[in-house]
């Protein structure tokens, strides 16, 4: 992307300068430049102060009280942060928000993966099929894809039309089967593999053909050239979606919401965090407890993303570090 | 033999791969294009039938029952309240966010470089964190239930994603510009406006069309802050519909959620090359 953008710019940069300039100057007095820096980050600084640092500093006050929005809020200290470790729900939350992250990343990622490989190898009508695995990614977020994920592994839905094609009969309904319900979300998660496949090619791409052609010249076969050439220019790239998609992964709402009309049922087997959440702060209006919820929350996502970094010293490959 | 060369000629020298690909695309796609099949398909069809192409063909009867809606107000409703948010924000990232990534990527002041660490550190925030605060904010300036809490964040550069992504391609235009411009009169608001602002125009749109398909897309925000059903969003509407018919009218509701895609297929199609390459170059997330 870069190259024909700068050239593009190059080439409009001429343009835009000379009727800009031709379009004759700008008239009244003009602002120095510290003013004018000031002007400009006003709308920022603004935001920083009172949508950003201001409600971190209060969610922390709020996450040590009893806070239902239309009372005042009562001091309790810690109470709701043992409270929490203390909830059945809460803990079943965790369960069921860790079992999703660690089963649809390693899934999804895999699969990008694999698919970036085979349509790095040049096959023809490349961009139709990215088009096509791309697609899915980007409405996936969408509440009509979880209106459409309700319907088909409901017990007539799609799923068990298909299957009933092979002569399976008697199929359960599998957003009502506390046992497979959670699974239906994986599924969804795996099918928005589009983005880290994008993110995936544009790595393979970048790998030098030279690379492969000395690596053949010493005879290394296709495995051995994955496994020596490929993957480890590639690890950066995989490290970069590992750490995204389990950020994303960890605040997943929309299709649990959806799938079990906002209850996180059955049996509360899609009771995702942030679901849970919603529920503690928005419909029971306990905003303390919900408040808490989020800084563990971000604590767990501060870990994980601590632990990749860390983690990635011993697996990814930096090309400028040398080997 | 005509038809062996026509199936090489489309499937080329790897026939196995081209296989999987295509069973891979169909299965990807399927949903959607059943989905949307379906929206022609009376109800007892929907549930008996995995085709794509209806059998018995319904019409537009879908479409004009699922857009009358819910609560006494039709989906044109909730369309145009979604785009009055949609169109809010991406006004609100496109310039909030050039006119802050100006000042960090071409402007000398006082603490800069603390301001830009700081900016950089609020990239990696999750949302949750200023969530509940933010909500008792907006509660108590009354704002609960209208649009603002949907479109003020944005117009005060909240989205430090998109400022990050500007002040790199600002970084990338030549100096030489803003020089030339100064000595031919430009002030730095001009440079800013008739210099950069024209130069940026991929960023915009990209920051533009990703800002538009998750404000459109969002569903949590606009759950908490819109609660009555005249401010209903396409995506709430949607919830109230599944709500309301206890899924009697998939058919309708399937009408409402192609056309509720619709907008975002439509970006898909004009913007593909802008949309891969910027997650490619920025990893934009999702």
């Amino acid at each position: 992307m870069r190259r024909p953008i700068a050239t593009l710019t190059r080439d409009r940069a001429r343009s835009v300068e000379r009727t800009a300039v031709s379009r004759g100057r700008f008239r009244g007095r003009t602002l120095g430049e510290g003013t004018t820096a000031y002007l400009f980050l006003l709308p920022w600084f603004l935001g920083l102060v009172g949508l950003t640092l201001g409600p971190m500093v209060a969610s922390l006050y709020i996450s040590l009280t009893n806070f239902s929005l239309l009372s005042a809020p009562q001091w309790t200290g810690l109470t709701n942060y043992t409270q929490l470790f203390a909830d059945p729900r809460y803990l079943q939350s965790l369960k069921v928000t860790f079992i999703y992250v660690f089963l649809s990343v390693p899934l999804k990622l895999a699969l990008a993966l694999l698919v970036a490989m085979i349509l790095n190898t040049k096959v023809r009508g490349r961009g139709f099929y990215r088009a096509a695995f791309y697609l899915p990614s980007l409405l996936a977020g969408s509440v009509a894809i979880a209106v459409l994920w309700r319907e088909i592994f409901s017990d007539n839905g799609l799923l068990n039309q298909v299957l009933g094609l092979f002569g399976l009969k008697n199929l359960p309904s599998w957003i009502s089967t506390p046992h497979y319900a959670l699974y239906t979300l994986v599924v969804l998660a795996v099918w928005e593999f589009g983005t880290p496949m994008i993110i995936f090619l544009a790595g393979l791409q970048q790998i030098p053909r030279d690379l492969y052609e000395a690596a053949a010249v010493d005879g290394a076969g296709r495995l051995h050239r994955l496994r020596n050439v490929t993957l480890p220019l590639l690890t950066p790239i995989i490290f970069f979606n590992l750490v995204m998609q389990i950020i994303g992964s960890f605040k997943t709402f929309t299709p649990a919401y959806i799938i079990s009309g906002g209850t996180g049922g059955p049996n509360d087997s899609t009771l995702f965090y942030t679901l849970y959440l919603y529920v503690q702060g928005f419909t029971q209006f306990r905003m303390g407890y919900a408040t808490a919820m989020a800084w563990v929350l971000m604590v767990i996502i501060a870990i994980f993303t601590a632990i990749n970094f860390f983690g990635a010293k011993y697996w990814v490959y930096y090309e400028d570090k040398g080997s | 033999m005509a038809t062996n060369t026509v199936a090489k000629r489309l499937l080329g020298s790897k026939p196995i791969v081209h296989l999987l690909l295509i069973a891979a695309a169909i299965i990807m796609l399927y949903p959607i294009l059943w989905m949307l099949g379906s929206t022609f398909k009376p109800q007892n069809e929907i549930f008996t039938s995995a085709s794509l192409w209806p059998k018995a063909f319904v019409g537009f009867e879908n479409y004009t029952k699922g857009w009358s809606g819910v609560d006494g107000h039709s989906f044109g409703r909730f369309f145009l309240n979604s785009f009055t948010i949609a169109v809010g924000a991406v006004v609100g990232n496109v310039l909030a966010g050039s006119m802050t990534a100006y000042a960090f990527a071409r402007l000398n002041f006082k603490f800069r470089r603390v301001c830009f660490a700081i900016m950089l550190l609020t990239i990696m925030l999750p949302y949750h964190a200023v969530l509940i605060p933010q909500y008792v904010l907006f509660f108590k300036l009354g704002w609960v239930n209208t649009v603002l809490p949907l479109i003020v964040p944005k117009l005060l550069a909240t989205d430090a994603f998109f400022i990050f992504l500007m002040v790199q391609f600002i970084r990338g235009i030549p100096r030489e510009l803003d020089d030339a411009a100064r000595v031919d009169g430009c002030g730095y608001m001009a440079i800013y406006w008739r210099i950069l602002l024209p130069l940026m125009m991929p960023a915009l749109v990209t920051t533009a069309i990703f800002t538009f398909i998750w404000t459109w897309d969002d569903f949590f925000s606009q759950l908490i802050y819109l609660s009555s059903p005249s401010k209903y969003t396409v995506t709430l509407g949607l919830q109230a519909f599944l709500d309301a018919t206890h899924e009697s009218s998939w058919g309708a509701m399937f009408a409402m959620s192609i056309l509720s895609l619709l907008p975002i297929l439509v970006i898909f199609l004009g913007f593909q090359r802008l949309l891969v390459e910027g997650i490619a170059t920025t990893g934009i997330k999702r």
